[in-house]
């Protein structure tokens, strides 16, 4: 579908829209600094993402996107405004959600099997009973044959995929991503982009996903959320209306194009790309 | 290990050991250097067959006191750098008393445990505590301190209580520090009880030197400390030994490239 001009959600829902699954409303960070004058990492940002909806959110370095994320998961306080979770503030650690980072994060003494597994044995439940559906994600995203093997044995690729079967073994309906491929080569990042679209696809989770790549959040989400240097605002949320489910190759096509052409332009109209 | 490549390996090292020797010999025979300065390896070899019972009897006395002495350190340093770590107020308390006591030398304490526990034993396993003690709390406290934040982070997310980050992160991520702060420690006990030995002089590997040194017996002298060397080497290989079956997963435990 060619559209002239992406759609361009308003931040605000309005009074008869389904309750949203996170909403952030009048989000403000700072940080102290050692000299005493406080940086302002977030001002004033409100955004909302639906129960099933895969939304990425793109920004430069330092706009406060990774701040964002954690805020959303409860991780850290916000200095103004609140963050809610199916209608409750989050105000501690929100459990109920699955975490992938940048880094794996793996434990190296545990085997693949026993690092999905960790996830329950944080919980304080017996990861006993839940061996065979975190053996089946282990084979879901390819790695059948190596649930004994130790991270150590395996690539950049495979660890990362270890981490995100982790994220899910507990089937969280919320899926938090903090530039999960960031680290990996380019052909691993696409891989592992069809494997999570696919994870997606038949789970319906809700999802929200840091990403400095804009190819990445156009390919993956049904919205991508652009945000503006430090302090980090909202500049503008695109609604990506490309058909499902999405191949690679949709990444050719003029509709993609034009939704990646939008995001450059307005990154260059913020100054973040000069020339 | 016992590759083709290995055992060649053992026979390079047996044939530069023996070349070693070899030439010792010579040159204590061609020159007659007196025995007191400098005994050939064959006499020291008498010596070691001739005072057999001797060394075994004294091995056993001092290696008893190093490993008491290191026991104490690791069963008293471990718990006691899980409390640092885990309380700011014991650790406000407890490390710079600590540290302060760690200028002190300890072999100058050994003469003041003979005046409070006279002698016997205790001062050199005492000797050896002390000494032993700091390497192995400031390596388990690093240790524990180690963890990657993020990791923390997603382990509360994960809804882990404290204690239980404590337990099944913090703890198995110490361990390579733990292990690394013991043979360290491995090593200093056995100073440490040697010095208690020296001061002490009554029993012990420790005496024999004192002794054989004011009988000029140098071919004993030699004896012995062949046996020390031997002695402290199999203890350390022992704590790597537990180490290797602790911690196998450990990149310091992967086979190194050739």
């Amino acid at each position: 579908m060619l559209h002239e001009a992406p759609v361009v959600v308003p931040t605000s829902r309005g009074p008869a829209a389904a309750p949203a699954f996170i909403d952030v409303t009048g989000v403000s960070k700072s940080y102290p600094t050692r000299d005493g004058t406080p940086v302002l990492a977030l001002d004033d940002v409100s955004v909302w993402i639906a129960g099933g909806e895969f939304v990425s959110v793109v920004g430069p370095s330092g706009c406060g996107k990774s701040t964002l994320l954690s805020l959303t998961a409860g991780l850290i306080q916000a200095t103004r405004g609140e963050v809610r979770i199916e209608g409750r503030p989050v105000t501690a650690p929100y459990t109920n959600v699955g975490i992938v980072f940048q880094s794996d994060l793996l434990l190296d003494w545990r085997t693949v099997l026993g690092n999905v597994l960790f996830q329950f044995v944080m919980r304080g439940e017996n990861p006993r009973p839940h061996e065979p559906r975190a053996r089946a994600l282990v084979a879901s995203v390819g790695l059948q044959g190596f649930e004994g093997r130790h991270p150590f044995e395996l690539s950049g690729g495979m660890r990362q995929r270890v981490a995100l079967c982790r994220a899910l073994v507990h089937d969280p309906p919320l899926l938090l991503m903090d530039e999960p491929f960031g680290a990996l080569d380019a052909l691993t990042r696409d891989q592992l982009q069809v494997d999570l679209q696919r994870i997606w696809q038949e789970s319906r989770k809700t999802v929200m996903f840091v990403t400095h790549s804009i190819a990445e959040a156009v390919f993956l989400s049904d919205r991508v959320v652009v945000m503006t240097p430090r302090p980090g605002r909202i500049r503008e949320v695109l609604t990506i209306d490309l058909p499902r489910p999405r191949d690679l190759d949709v990444r050719e096509s003029p509709a993609f194009a034009q939704y990646v052409h939008r995001v450059n332009r307005l990154f260059r109209e913020m100054g973040v790309i000069r020339g | 290990m016992t590759t083709p490549e290995g055992a060649r390996g053992y026979l390079w090292t047996a044939a530069s050991l023996g070349l070693v020797f070899a030439l010792w010999e010579a040159v204590v025979r061609v020159f007659r250097v007196p025995s007191y300065l400098l005994p050939g390896p064959s006499e020291v070899f008498v010596a070691l067959v001739g005072h057999w019972g001797n060394l075994v009897g004294q091995s056993v006395v001092t290696m008893g006191e190093v490993l008491i002495g290191f026991a104490a350190a690791a069963l008293v340093a471990i718990p006691l750098a899980m409390l640092i770590v885990v309380s700011p107020v014991l650790e406000r308390l407890l490390y710079p008393p600590m540290v302060a006591t760690q200028s002190i030398p300890k072999i100058a304490l050994a003469p003041l445990f003979i005046v409070w526990f006279g002698f016997g034993t205790t001062p050199k396993v005492a000797v050896a505590f002390l000494i032993s003690f700091f390497p192995i709390v400031v390596d388990t406290i690093v240790g524990l301190r180690s963890v990657d934040p993020a990791m923390v982070q997603l382990a509360r997310s994960m809804g882990a209580p404290p204690h239980r980050i404590f337990l099944r992160l913090r703890l198995p991520n110490a361990l390579p520090n733990v292990f690394g702060g013991l043979k360290v420690a491995s090593t200093l006990a056995v100073v440490g009880a040697l010095t208690g030995e020296f001061i002490g002089a009554d029993r012990g590997l420790g005496y024999v030197l004192v002794h054989a040194s004011a009988q000029l017996d140098t071919a004993l002298l030699f004896a012995t400390l062949v046996t020390l060397s031997v002695l402290a080497m199999a203890f350390f290989f022992i704590v790597e030994a537990v180490e290797r079956l602790m911690i196998p997963w450990h990149v310091s435990q992967r086979a190194r490239p050739s």
